[in-house]
């Protein structure tokens, strides 16, 4: 018996908490058990299929597993995914792979190398895995599965639609709904005296990658928004992302001014600014530069560049030192040698620190943490990088989830990814490339990836102070790469507009609303006023193993936390013991009421609303 | 030795008595039993080390024949409110067997301390590095220099001088026994819920019925005449003769039985691959009896030939508490940058995976092979312990609760004869050699598997951070002698009455002494579950046939000898016995790693079983830093309202009510007709369930002061990363487009 089980052994891949792509999690109607014989009759039984989705090829396969052996198998391929189940052991191993997480189809080997099955396939995967296949000779049958994968794996650059476009699955909730920009600006307090809403972006005409809704000082005219957009790049003028209700301090982001070499300025934008530190008497407004200083300075050689100190004199300007979205690419490319297959053991820790990953992450984190800092200590903030779709989303979307405790529920997480990542134009397509074959595009980098584990690094920190759970989080960044629904695609609003994203694809947030059980962290205890600063020292930040690592059998799953576990056991012992004990007072006849008259509450309430006041009392 | 108890007070600084004297019964207050004044000094600046600008507090500094102590001209509210508090030293106390290392800061230059002295020259400042990590920082310069002179003179002496046992504060103390520290004469009844500590013959008697172990109790050395270096009372395979023939030779001392019958076996032997015709004819003897003891069979592991040497455990734990005695916040944020490989160049994380390696490479045997382990080493009580204990601990739920574990530590370390004396260095003495963390080295792996598999453990890593420390408690007599005769050799003469009975000191064990019962309830783990009922059901045999089956050999193999591995002891045993068994690692593949791994794989594969076999995971991320033990004096890495304790404290304040609402069901239950008053209780409950809101990482040891909701921010971030990489000056976009699609 020396042949372990694969994935299925891996609770993750089987029913686990944070199983992707097993039917489980999203709630489809699932038939787990399906017996091995009507899987011979009826393949991809055992896995609910979507609306929506249709079988294109099967095929007899090895599946070369990096954990152990060789297995034998079939493959399925469909327009959403690509499952493989074993047929040659007891033991089940299966594979359920969206195809939009594939990256890179190549061949390996061939007619050249010896041995029956010398036919390779090799899938470079988008979430920290490769998958290797091999293939007989006979009857082409490498050259048919290559070519149905590659065009399904890459439907744009085939002229197809993404998946997202052909799913036919429903929701009793509609996750478009989630975010209506008004309201969250009327949530944060906004509109008013100091801030006004301006629709002059409502066919897209001032910024194309901008939403239709912007929030701008109450004294700037939508001419000198104008005027200020010809100095920003790509006119991202800054704008309003989050304003403090208590100290009227703002966090505005924007893009770089066009400086240039010749240190143009520009009276309209420095006024603009000055506008956003008068709205509330910020004496010097900070200016964020998310870049490291050399890189702004660099960027003058290309028209870009920062604010200079004698242009904008109320203002001082910190640069912030997180390095570019290639920087990124190859550090979680170097992360990805270190873990998969195989966690390099010799040198483990130091492996870990030459990907830098987690200095990143500390450099995003501790920028987060100055402009949250600033914002709660009063003073106005402008953050931007080079172009503000990046860096500056992540550093204006932590900083508000340290800031703000709505952002922290299960529901406004999903509002803070739709404002300042998908809102405000995060290159969603273009950094993760989309049904793009092209995988070796250097537009593509795990920004956004980065950002989810700094908010995990925040709720390891903070635990309870997340509504929703780590197993939200890796389901957000399976559906990042999935396709199968819309909430991630496209570049910026005007685009997901011009493509009717909204009436013919399903959102995330449909199927997230649809069973929230799943999403929620049992220990949260709300605390809404608390600003909550996390602490971006290496001793404390760590690896996210069980997302980067998460393919590995041999690092522990658990199916739940063990603390998670007990907790909830005790939960429900509680209750039953609460049930019992209102039983026996309703059924005590008049003795035991006159002491629970006699007990300090007057009222005498039933047990049962005495501990439904303890579950919130923070 | 002065023992009186009031000394304290009286000699209480004559020049400063306008300033001082009505804090002096205050001070006397706070001595200990038997505590005497060595010197002082006032006014001393104690900076606040969780205060960046490296402010402090003014007050007096004193050294005692226990402790150092700073006491605040300020009085802090702090200390008494705590509710993790230990009795015998606050947060401001050191006591001298607590001090590491002491350095001076002269004209700004920083030099360590040693023994000897400059006349008429002391520091400007002084700081101190504790065996616990703290780390104080006095400034004397505020203060008469005569006082100062005395002050550093008596702090460098009294805990870098090398003393005589006789001086440490232990003895002092027992003097008076306190109650509840003596051992109890009903004994018998106690028995199931106290540490058992190995020191009578039905101790031992009763664990080999527990393990159903095959062995002989050795009583000859009661009175240390086989040995001075063996514990008085230990257990032998029955196959092993007359023990007084193999005097000075060392033989195999059991540790425990496997349900199976196969046991585990320690031994002081030198090196296996002498030459010495006489030395291979006693260890064959020894293999045999080992053998003997169930199916013939014995594998042999000299630690010291596989596993580090004490002086490299100790190098590697130097280096490694480097990292966190962290005396400002620039030192914090410049070590940040190199963290991890500076971790990893100490080679402390990856001597503990070793360790655990050991122990699990041990656990197979027994636990699959059904083999008996022989597992030598020169000493026989250093490496030895830590793998047997480890292996006992996998494999026996029982070490895994409290008592159980403190049992576990008597047994193969207190009466195991571990020189605890030479190897934690207490009496200071200069000839390094033996001086080695091999106890915090056992706790640092028992806290991996704690940390892994949480709730198999009874008791926390709060647990064990304590008993981190409280081996440098000068007041028990558990982590104090080198052995069981020099235990009791010395608290014999040192008994104050010469014919009378030995001097009694508290044990360690006696978390009274240390801890109200309030505080010690974080030593329990609130994830433990207990088994339910079927307790004997663990230890059944029931697997036993099938797992037989599968370690049987299909082929006969022969021997390759290799180094750091098991060896099998066939060769020897082939001219003796009939061998029933071969291993399979004869002839199988090329690291023991690899097969260690596919044993873990198949254990975990099956449904975890925290009664059952507990292995650990040894892959890279897997082993962590005891974050606990290490930065819990470190302000910068305090998160406030966070951390696991959040998570902890939530799930012990609902552990309480379920257990409160259990308690007055029962109440109701048992007597209908007189129920007390149980509303009140509950409600008080209720009440203090949001109080505890807010609590830092550090919880229970270090408290952050108001500190404001400032942030800590990194500094020195640039030099981080400074990436020459062409990457890093690249562009995010192509710059060639402009406008966007």
């Amino acid at each position: 018996m020396s042949l372990v089980e694969v994935e299925e052994a891996n609770p993750v891949m089987a029913s686990a908490p944070i199983a992707p792509y097993n039917s489980s999690p999203l709630g489809n109607s699932s038939s787990p058990n399906a017996s091995r014989e009507s899987l011979k009759m009826e393949p991809l039984a055992d896995v609910a299929m979507l609306p929506g989705e249709e079988r294109v090829i099967d095929k007899d396969i090895i599946y070369i597993c990096p954990f152990n052996a060789a297995v034998k198998g079939k493959v399925f391929i469909t327009n959403y995914r690509l499952y493989f189940k074993n047929t040659d052991s007891e033991m089940p191993v299966t594979l359920d792979v969206p195809l939009g997480v594939i990256s890179r189809v190549e061949k390996m080997g061939g007619a050249s190398s010896r041995g029956e099955n010398s036919y390779g396939l090799e899938i470079t995967c988008k979430d920290m895995r490769n998958l290797r296949f091999a293939l007989k000779q006979e009857g082409h049958s490498r050259r048919d599965i290559f070519e149905i994968i590659f065009k399904y794996a890459f439907p744009l650059s085939h002229g197809m639609q993404l998946f997202a476009f052909l799913s036919q699955e429903k929701y009793e909730e509609n996750g478009w709904n989630v975010y209506e920009a008004m309201e969250e600006y009327r949530r944060q307090g906004v509109p008013n005296s100091e801030w006004r809403v301006t629709f002059i972006n409502k066919n897209y005409e001032l910024c194309d990658t901008y939403p239709t809704i912007l929030v701008v000082p109450y004294k700037a005219t939508d001419e000198d928004l104008k005027r200020v957009a010809t100095f920003r790049s790509r006119c991202r003028i800054p704008v309003l992302s989050w304003f403090h209700k208590e100290n009227h301090a703002v966090i505005t982001r924007c893009s770089q001014p066009l400086v240039g070499m010749s240190g143009k300025r520009n009276k309209d934008d420095e006024r603009y600014l000055d506008l956003i530190r008068e709205a509330n008497g910020t004496t010097k407004l900070t200016i964020y530069d998310a870049r490291p200083n050399v890189n702004a300075v660099a960027n003058k050689a290309t028209g870009g560049g920062y604010e200079g100190d004698d242009a904008y004199q109320n203002a001082e300007l910190v640069f912030l030192d997180i390095h570019n979205i290639h920087v990124m690419r190859e550090s979680l490319k170097k992360l990805k040698d270190i873990v998969y297959p195989n966690v390099e053991e010799s040198h483990w820790l130091s492996s870990l620190e030459s990907t830098h990953w987690l200095e990143h992450i500390k450099l995003v984190l501790s920028g987060a943490i100055q402009v949250a800092d600033k914002v709660s200590s009063g003073s106005s903030v402008v953050v931007h990088c080079s172009d503000g779709w990046d860096r500056t989303a992540q550093l204006t979307s932590l900083s508000m989830l340290m800031l703000d405790s709505y952002y922290r529920t299960l529901r406004g997480f999903q509002v803070l990814l739709e404002k300042e990542w998908i809102g405000f134009g995060h290159k969603f397509a273009s950094r993760i490339g989309h049904g793009d074959k092209n995988h070796a595009d250097q537009d593509r980098s795990p920004i956004f990836v980065q950002f989810i584990d700094c908010v995990w690094q925040m709720t390891k920190q903070f635990p309870t102070a997340f509504e929703f759970n780590e197993r939200l989080l890796v389901v957000i960044l399976d559906h990042l790469y999935s396709c199968r629904f819309g909430t991630f695609l496209y570049n910026c609003e005007s685009a997901r507009e011009s493509n009717n994203v909204r009436a013919k694809t399903v959102s995330l947030w449909s199927s997230v609303n649809s069973d929230t059980s799943l999403y929620i962290n049992p220990f949260y205890t709300p605390e809404s006023s608390r600003v909550l600063y996390p602490v971006a020292s290496m001793r404390h930040l760590e690896l996210w193993v069980t997302y980067y690592i998460r393919w590995n059998p041999r690092i522990q799953h658990q199916q739940q936390s063990p603390v998670e576990q007990r907790y909830k056991e005790l939960l429900v012992l509680r209750d039953q013991y609460l049930k019992k004990l209102e039983e026996l007072q309703l059924s005590d006849s008049t003795p035991s009421s006159t002491h629970l008259t006699n007990s300090s509450t007057p009222n005498a309430a039933t047990p049962n609303q005495h501990i439904t006041h303890l579950q919130t009392p923070f | 030795m002065l023992s009186l108890g009031s000394v304290g007070a009286k000699s209480t600084k004559p020049s400063f008595v306008s300033y001082v004297t009505p804090e002096v019964s205050f001070h006397a207050a706070l001595y200990l039993r038997c505590e005497v004044e060595f010197c002082s000094a006032n006014p001393i600046l104690k900076y606040t080390q969780d205060d960046l600008s490296q402010r402090g507090v003014f007050g007096t500094l004193f050294c005692t024949n226990f402790r150092i102590t700073f006491i605040s001209d300020e009085k802090s509210q702090e200390e008494t409110t705590k509710t993790f508090k230990n009795k015998l030293y606050g947060e401001n106390d050191i006591p001298l067997m607590f001090v590491d290392h002491i350095y001076g800061v002269y004209d700004e230059k920083r030099k360590l301390i040693t023994g000897a002295l400059v006349k008429n020259k002391y520091p400007s400042k002084i700081i101190i590095h504790c065996k616990d990590l703290r780390v104080f920082q006095f400034c004397l310069t505020y203060t008469k220099e005569e006082d100062a002179k005395k002050i550093f003179q008596g702090i460098a002496h009294h805990c870098l001088e090398e003393k005589s046992l006789k001086c440490v504060f232990a003895f002092s103390y027992t003097g008076t026994p306190s109650p509840g520290t003596d051992i109890s004469p009903c004994r018998e009844m106690q028995r199931k819920r106290e540490t058992i500590l190995f020191d009578s013959p039905e101790d031992w008697t009763q664990e080999m019925k527990r393990t159903k172990a095959n062995c002989r109790l050795v009583t000859e050395n009661e009175n240390f005449e086989l040995s001075q270096r063996l514990p008085k009372y230990f257990v032998i395979p029955s196959a092993l003769g007359d023990l007084f023939s193999y005097q000075g030779k060392g033989f195999p001392i059991w540790c425990w039985s496997h349900y199976s019958g196969c046991a585990l076996f320690k031994a002081s032997l030198p090196p296996v691959t002498q030459e010495d015709g006489d030395f291979q004819k006693h260890f064959d003897i020894m293999i045999n009896a080992v053998a003997h003891n169930y199916l013939y069979s014995a594998k042999t592991e000299d630690l010291s030939e596989s596993l580090p040497t004490i002086q490299d455990i100790q190098q590697s734990y130097n280096k490694f508490k480097q990292f966190f005695l962290i005396e400002n916040s620039t030192d914090f944020w410049l070590s940040d940058m190199k963290w991890f490989s500076s971790l990893e160049s100490s080679g402390w994380l990856d001597i503990i995976r070793q360790c655990l390696q050991k122990a699990v490479e041990v656990v197979e045997c027994l636990e699959k092979d059904n083999t008996n382990v022989l597992i030598t080493e020169e000493e026989g009580t250093d490496l030895c312990c830590v793998i047997s204990s480890l292996v006992q601990i996998m494999l026996d739920p029982y070490y895994r609760t409290l008592m159980g574990f403190q049992s576990l530590v008597q047994k193969e370390w207190v009466a195991g004869c571990h020189a605890f004396l030479d190897r934690c260095n207490h009496l200071h003495q200069k000839d390094k050699e033996c001086y080695s963390p091999v106890f915090l080295l056992f706790l640092e792996c028992v806290w991996q598997l704690v940390q892994q598999h949480s709730p198999a453990f009874q008791f926390s890593e709060t647990y064990l951070t304590v008993l981190s420390d409280s081996v440098h408690m000068p007041v028990f007599s558990t982590f104090l002698f080198n052995s069981a005769h020099h235990r009791e050799s010395v608290l014999k003469a040192e008994s104050p009455l010469a014919q009378s009975s030995p001097l009694s000191c508290p044990t360690v064990w006696d978390w009274s002494v240390q801890f109200d019962s309030k505080a010690q309830n974080y030593f329990f783990n609130p994830l433990y579950s207990e088994k339910v009922k079927h307790e004997k059901a663990v230890r059944k045999p029931h697997k036993l046939k099938h797992q037989r089956q599968l370690s049987l050999p299909s082929t006969a193999f022969k021997t390759p000898f290799k180094k750091g591995f098991f060896k099998d002891e066939t060769d020897s045993l082939k001219k003796m016995l009939r061998v029933k068994r071969l291993s399979r690692w004869m002839g199988s593949p090329d690291s023991t790693a690899a097969i260690s791994r596919e044993f873990y794989e198949s254990w975990q594969q099956r449904p975890l079983d925290y009664h059952g076999l507990l292995l650990p995971c040894l892959d890279g991320p897997a082993v962590r830093v005891w974050m606990q033990r290490y930065l819990r004096w470190i302000p910068e890495v305090h998160i406030l309202g966070g951390g696991s304790v959040a998570v902890m404290t939530k799930l012990m304040e609902l552990l309480s009510q379920v257990q409160d609402l259990k308690r007055v069901l029962e109440q109701r239950d048992s007597s209908q007709a007189a129920k007390p008053d149980h509303r009140p209780y509950i409600q008080h409950r209720l009440l203090s369930f949001g109080s505890s809101g807010r609590l830092p990482s550090s919880f229970p040891f270090a408290y952050s002061r108001n500190r404001s909701f400032k942030p800590i921010i990194p500094t020195g971030l640039m030099q981080c990363l400074m990436l020459t990489d062409s990457l890093a000056s690249q562009e995010d976009e192509a710059s060639s487009f402009v406008s966007l699609v």
